[in-house]
């Protein structure tokens, strides 16, 4: 059995008892990352001299408090990590080896001597739905190497559920955290916007990114979270407020919870199967005491609209810094300044990145601000209003992460509006602002993995896992492992 | 509103610092075009009285002394750039 089906404070206890090294724990890593990311592909960095360094300096001095003591971590490609190189996916940063400082949120794990063992591949600055937008390499499902593993943080999620690493780091703007652990299989939060800092990761639209982490378990995740969360004075928009213990509110225990289930949730668009399963999860809920009723979210339909014309304008903002002059590659064929920019950043962005910065820079511009980018922010009101409504009567709102299982590679690559609408489901979280988890609630008759999504109310992470725990607790779909080269 | 026009696509390219071929202009139009006129549903709604929301959170303006602290140097600051010189960012002449 791999060491990495144990929950991470199982680990801490093994390491203390002495029963394993830290040693072990990165030879578990690197042997696994050897026998699968040739099919799954999850990796574009390994820092492995590194990480085996770090690992025999850790049995060398045991540390019984830090909570993430040599546990094998792996990074989404958009958070800057010193001295190891950071992609975002986009050949613009192929170069990109030395990046100056660390994400806060890379700090702190460190703080709690994590072991660092590489960066994650995703959708080119965390635009996409299926990690097939990286410009280095698409990577796979675990559960069926015939499909994406969603997006953008695909390889955050795939490396877990092939058991590369214990938990990986994700960022979510519109579902890129819960979507992808949906189609792995894996738990993946999505905290409160303002819960965790965002410094240091790289900015796509920076009223709605959240830094996350992508874990196996419930347990972990709530550990996990506990760590990188906190207001940090480098960033001004991370949130004054204290975090509570998560792991202390996994009592097992809903008993009388009341939650809400949009209808808009479980209607036209949602597969059947993946219907069925939530349904059944919210069987479960009510066996475990907790009562559920139906609820209307009625601005959902106009969230992917609003989305795509508030993310894509903050991404045209976001991303002019990539000039070619302080960092990232430049264009050989420039004879001015001027083609010098627009050279750099042609032969730098691939296609869905322009477009997003096409179609922020439209929605932003003279005679269509009104129009599209002011109209989209309002909208984003009347959702946020709906939230807070349901949620103000409610404990928790439950649905489906997305609407279908992991589709194949290359099904939905040519038409932009069918591959946005996969984040229909997780997109109204974000401009809501509120934390929402995607936790596995089953398999389709394809077998790939379906997962359930647990909204709660601003920095109320503590009932969000509370309610996902218990469930988790009742059921044994996050026991199940993909069949990927042996036994993990 | 009507269709985006290629004019239009090529001229927020050029906003954008984007240089893009002929191909790449019919591309964006057609998918601008859908995507703009899919964004048109929000238009069923009366938003006259919504105010607009920017950010979640309830922001409030965050001061500090203004002290210097140690962060990068000057050699750190350059060394990712493509192209430098005598500790300077060198680029291409901006007047011909």
């Amino acid at each position: 059995m791999s060491l990495f089906e144990h929950s991470i404070k199982q680990l801490e206890e093994m390491l203390h008892r002495k029963e394993i090294s830290a040693e072990d724990l990165v030879n578990a890593s690197f042997d696994r990352i050897r026998e699968v990311d040739g099919q799954v592909q999850a990796f574009l960095t390994l820092d492995e001299e590194q990480a085996r360094n770090q690992a025999k300096q850790l049995d060398a001095s045991p540390d019984e408090d830090a909570r993430l003591f040599a546990v094998p971590a792996g990074i989404k490609d958009n958070i800057v990590t010193k001295g190891l190189r950071t992609t975002c996916g986009s050949q613009f940063l192929k170069n990109f080896d030395d990046p100056l400082y660390n994400a806060t949120a890379v700090e702190k794990l460190n703080a709690e001597k994590m072991i660092s063992v590489g960066k994650l591949n995703m959708d080119e600055f965390a635009m996409g739905s299926s990690t097939e937008n990286s410009s280095y390499q698409p990577t796979r499902n675990p559960w069926n190497t015939d499909y994406v593993p969603g997006g953008s943080s695909g390889g955050s999620a795939a490396a877990v559920a092939a058991g590369e690493v214990l938990f990986s780091l994700g960022s979510d703007t519109g579902g890129s955290i819960r979507q992808p652990a949906s189609f792995c299989g894996v738990v993946g939060m999505k905290p409160t916007y303002g819960r965790v800092s965002r410094f240091g990761l790289v900015a796509f639209a920076s009223s709605l990114d959240q830094i996350g982490p992508v874990t196996r378990n419930v347990e972990d995740n709530a550990r996990v979270l506990e760590v990188i969360a906190g207001h940090d004075k480098m960033d001004s928009t991370s949130a004054d407020v204290e975090v509570p213990s998560y792991t202390d509110a996994l009592t097992g225990d809903v008993k009388g919870l009341k939650i809400a289930v949009p209808k808009e949730y479980l209607a036209e668009g949602v597969e059947p199967d993946v219907k069925e399963a939530v349904l059944s999860a919210l069987n479960t809920y009510k066996e475990l005491g907790a009562e559920w009723e139906e609820v209307s979210l009625p601005h959902s339909k106009y969230a992917v609209s609003a989305y795509y014309l508030l993310a894509s304008s903050e991404a045209s903002a976001n991303l002019a810094r990539f000039d070619g002059v302080r960092y990232g590659v430049r264009s050989d064929n420039a004879e001015n300044m001027m083609d010098m920019y627009t050279y750099s950043r042609s032969e730098g962005f691939g296609d869905e990145v322009k477009r997003r910065i096409m179609l922020g820079t439209f929605a932003l511009s003279t005679g269509y601000y009104d129009a599209y980018y002011k109209k989209a922010q309002k909208v984003r009101t009347l959702i946020k209003n709906d939230f807070e409504a349901i949620l103000n009567d409610y404990d928790v709102i439950i649905g489906p992460t997305a609407p279908t299982p992991a589709f194949k590679i290359g099904e939905n690559v040519d038409d932009p509006l069918t591959m946005y609408a996969n984040d229909i489901l997780t997109i109204p979280v974000n401009l809501a602002g509120v934390p929402g988890i995607s936790v596995p609630c089953g398999f389709s008759e394809a077998g790939l993995p379906i997962g359930m999504q647990i909204i709660g109310k601003a920095f109320d992470e503590r009932m969000v896992y509370r309610t996902a725990h218990a469930y988790e607790q009742a059921t044994d779909h996050h026991k199940q492992r993909p069949q990927l080269g042996g036994a993990n | 509103m009507a269709d985006i026009s290629k004019e239009q696509v090529k001229h927020v390219a050029g906003l954008a610092r984007l240089a893009i071929t002929e191909e790449e202009a019919d591309m964006f139009t057609k998918h601008l075009s859908s995507i703009t006129e899919y964004a048109e549903q929000l238009n069923e709604l009366d938003t006259e009285e919504v105010e607009p929301t920017t950010h979640v959170l309830d922001l409030k303006n965050v001061l500090r002394e203004d002290e210097p602290q140690e962060w990068i140097t000057k050699d750190e600051a350059m060394k990712n750039a493509p192209d430098k010189q005598d500790g300077y960012f060198r680029v291409p002449s901006i007047l011909e």
